[in-house]
């Protein structure tokens, strides 16, 4: 620890690292595509927003009542009328076969029930295998439910609700899933470049018997860690930059905040991110298990335990404990803080300590880890 | 006599190859507790079932009405009130912090407003960041607080039509009946992908390939030889996590469980070519572990594991049916969750064979051309 750090030396390590990337370009190149790539899937294709979806119709009444019914459904945006059945029996094939989603049965005596006053009967049958999509599906026909309800009622010249709930969505006034999922992508695709190249790079000298060399030369394992990092962290922030500036402009992800703000903050815990990945690399000594465990202790932890698409408030107490030991969990905090809230330091403080916190220990795991082996 | 020498030989390899595993136990005991643990954070962590959001109210109003609203609201697992206050800034202070998800602020003159039936109004304010929560929570809220207006009728009056509603397959539409069935395919995918594609690999950047090459192994012999112990070592995987499912989870599976070994099979042997094809591809373990990243995301995004296939535009929709992992989890549900068997899985049965004998061959005679 006593001896000053050498930037001539340092830089040496780095430029050996960049060498040793531009000689394999397909790595160099991945590492660039790989983010773009995701951006794109999940900018186009997946989505959580549920629409289209495949209905059934049994209408025993066919009265002008039911039909009006059906046609708020198919009027609504949300629903395809697919198939017309006759028995209740059909609509057993078609749910299990996955040909459609809900089932409607309208009884005979709906029309009569509704003139008369008494509760009309509507049954909905959804296919309930994917808990998520069924819940969204039966929010909507609540709601058509109920829109039909009040339709009847005022037609009848009855009373105005109680209770009216207005309702406003902040900082994501449409609720569109791109704006939660971009912001969120910074933070994962970190936790990958991390894993991807630097959790390999040490593995890599000892598994070609190169580490020999550099122990016998006189940097020090403070340099040779940063020196290696140095590179890594370049790539890392130009991911962020393009991941940013392709969120922004293709997908109209707002950015109200301070963008050097987030480049800041993303510095830390790139730092931090690529010192694991290190410290893995140094800890396991062969690339295929450094794959395996810095995949099980960086990326998944990024992609399922931060919040990034799954709620931590419905996880079980243990699990939600720790989700506090995950680093992306405040940096997610951060980058929708910022992209979607507008919001700066004032809010930001305990994060951005936090991210500082990681990189030095991050760090200085890593020069840890890495003396053992030299000494 | 010639099938006797083929089978000592291939087995030879197999022996060879599980010394080496055998060799290195850390790897061995990541390879049967990494996806143990993977299925058991996945199960719990992979959840879009919306309850206990955190809640701060605003009540300015301060009456038995307003408080039972509140209490309506927490009545229910939904909503948890974890903060309260009667400066509207408070609110604002906790949704920029990411403290709760929504906020709820009752006027003053909430409670005269109701009983002189001039109709109330409370305002209920959603942390929109993820759309997914915020968008669920927000149509519980307005349910509750809509509900409660009219229990707080003289005579209540029930709604014209009235909705009743049942949830096949998973009555209590909970989301890890849906999402552990299909982990258990997506650890045993990852899990063999990368062993596969790395561990060839790793031979051919030591230079030991070559010295199996010269010896008087044919191509196919050493592609078996070399196949199988991971296609072993991925069923071990997939009967541990499935046991975990079970007997963990306790996910029911009302299907033949010997209809899920024969689909796992032939899914396994995709994954093994897909494997098989990435080495071929690469020259270092760094590029095979890149390579095997940017095959694995999409399929893991686009097969239906997290997001349904059917929100996905048409195009992406037909590009899905050659993704082997979407065959097998429209299998592995339908086995768990509707019990269904071959009269109505044959098309994705179909497809898997397929893939999986095609895949498997493709790369076998690339990795031989390679060879050679």
């Amino acid at each position: 620890m006593s001896a000053p750090l050498n930037t001539t030396r340092l830089l040496a390590i780095s430029r050996k690292e960049i060498i040793q990337l531009r000689r394999d370009p397909r790595s160099l190149a991945l590492a660039f595509l790989l983010p773009v790539f995701l951006l794109i899937l999940f900018g186009y294709a997946i989505t959580w927003d549920v629409n289209d979806i495949a209905l059934a119709v049994l209408d025993h009444d066919n009265s002008r009542e039911s039909r009006e019914l059906i046609d708020r459904f198919r009027s609504s945006g949300y629903f395809t009328l697919k198939e017309r059945i006759e028995r209740e029996g059909d609509l057993d094939a078609l749910l299990t076969g996955g040909r459609v989603q809900i089932g409607l049965i309208i009884p005979p005596d709906f029309s009569a029930n509704l003139g008369s006053g008494r509760p009309a009967l509507l049954q909905a049958i959804v296919d309930g295998s994917d808990a998520n999509t069924a819940t969204t599906i039966l929010g909507y026909t609540r709601a058509i439910a109920l829109q039909h309800s009040s339709m009847v009622l005022l037609r009848g010249a009855k009373l105005a609700t109680p209770v009216t709930s207005e309702s406003r969505v902040w900082y994501n006034e449409e609720l569109t899933s791109r704006n939660m999922i971009v912001p969120g992508l910074v933070a994962v695709i970190m936790m990958i470049i991390a894993a991807m190249l630097t959790s390999l790079t040490i593995a890599r000298e000892w598994e070609r018997g190169t580490m020999e060399q550099l122990a016998a030369t006189p940097v020090t394992r403070q340099e040779v860690v940063l020196g290696k990092l140095l590179p890594y962290l370049g790539i890392g922030l130009f991911d962020v930059i393009v991941v940013s500036l392709i969120g922004v402009w293709l997908f109209d992800v707002p950015f109200r905040g301070n963008p050097l703000l987030l480049m800041m903050l993303s510095f830390f815990f790139l730092a931090g991110s690529l010192g694991l990945g290190l410290f893995i690399s140094a800890v396991a000594k062969s690339q295929l298990l450094a794959t395996q465990v810095s995949m099980l202790v960086t990326f998944l932890p990024a992609f399922l335990l931060s919040g990034f698409m799954f709620a931590i408030d419905v996880m079980p107490a243990p699990l939600q404990a720790v989700t506090f030991l995950v680093p992306a969990r405040y940096f997610l905090v951060v980058t929708r803080g910022i992209f979607l809230k507008g919001v700066g330091v004032e809010v930001l403080r305990i994060q951005g300590w936090l991210m500082i916190g990681f990189a030095v220990i991050g760090i200085a795991l890593a020069v840890r880890a890495f003396r053992k082996d030299l000494g | 006599m010639r099938i006797a020498d083929h089978r000592s030989r291939v087995l030879e390899i197999v022996r060879k190859e599980f010394i080496q595993v055998r060799r290195d136990p850390r790897l061995l005991r990541l390879v049967l507790v990494a996806p143990m643990i993977q299925l058991i954070v996945f199960g719990y962590a992979v959840s879009t079932d919306v309850r206990h959001t955190k809640t701060f109210v605003v009540d300015h109003d301060r009456t038995q009405a307003s408080r039972s609203l509140v209490e309506a609201l927490t009545g229910s697992d939904y909503f948890d009130v974890v903060g309260t206050s009667d400066r509207p800034a408070d609110l604002v202070r906790a949704l920029d912090h990411a403290d709760v998800i929504m906020g709820m602020e009752i006027p003053r003159g909430f409670a005269a407003d109701l009983a002189s039936g001039t109709g109330a109004s409370v305002q209920l304010l959603f942390d929109g960041t993820n759309s997914n929560v915020a968008g669920i929570a927000r149509g519980y809220a307005e349910q509750i607080v809509q509900g409660f207006g009219v229990n707080t009728l003289s005579t209540p009056i029930s709604p014209p039509v009235e909705l009743r509603e049942r949830a096949w397959y998973n009555p209590d539409l909970a989301s890890r009946n849906y999402n552990v069935p299909g982990v258990i395919g997506t650890v045993t995918l990852l899990m063999c992908l990368l062993l596969t594609s790395l561990a060839v690999v790793r031979e051919r950047e030591m230079g030991t390939l070559e010295q199996l090459m010269v010896s008087p192994l044919s191509p196919g012999e050493l592609i078996a030889g070399k196949t199988i112990p991971f296609g072993l070592i991925g069923l071990l995987d997939l009967v541990l996590v499935t046991s975990v499912a079970l007997l963990w989870f306790g996910i029911p599976l009302q299907g033949s469980l010997f209809l899920l070994f024969g689909a796992s099979v032939f899914f396994l042997m995709s994954a093994l070519g897909i494997g098989l094809l990435i080495s071929t591809l690469s020259s270092t373990q760094q590029e095979a572990f890149m390579l095997t990243f940017l095959i694995l995301m999409p399929m893991l995004l686009l097969a239906g594991f997290m997001f349904p296939v059917s929100s996905m535009p048409e195009f992406f929709q037909w590009a899905t049916l050659l993704i082997p992992l979407r065959h097998f989890l429209e299998i592995i549900r339908g086995i768990f969750l509707k019990g269904a068997g071959l009269e109505s899985l044959w098309p994705q049965f179909l497809s898997l064979v397929v893939m999986g004998v095609g895949v498997l061959a493709f790369a076998a005679s690339r990795f031989s051309k390679r060879m050679a």
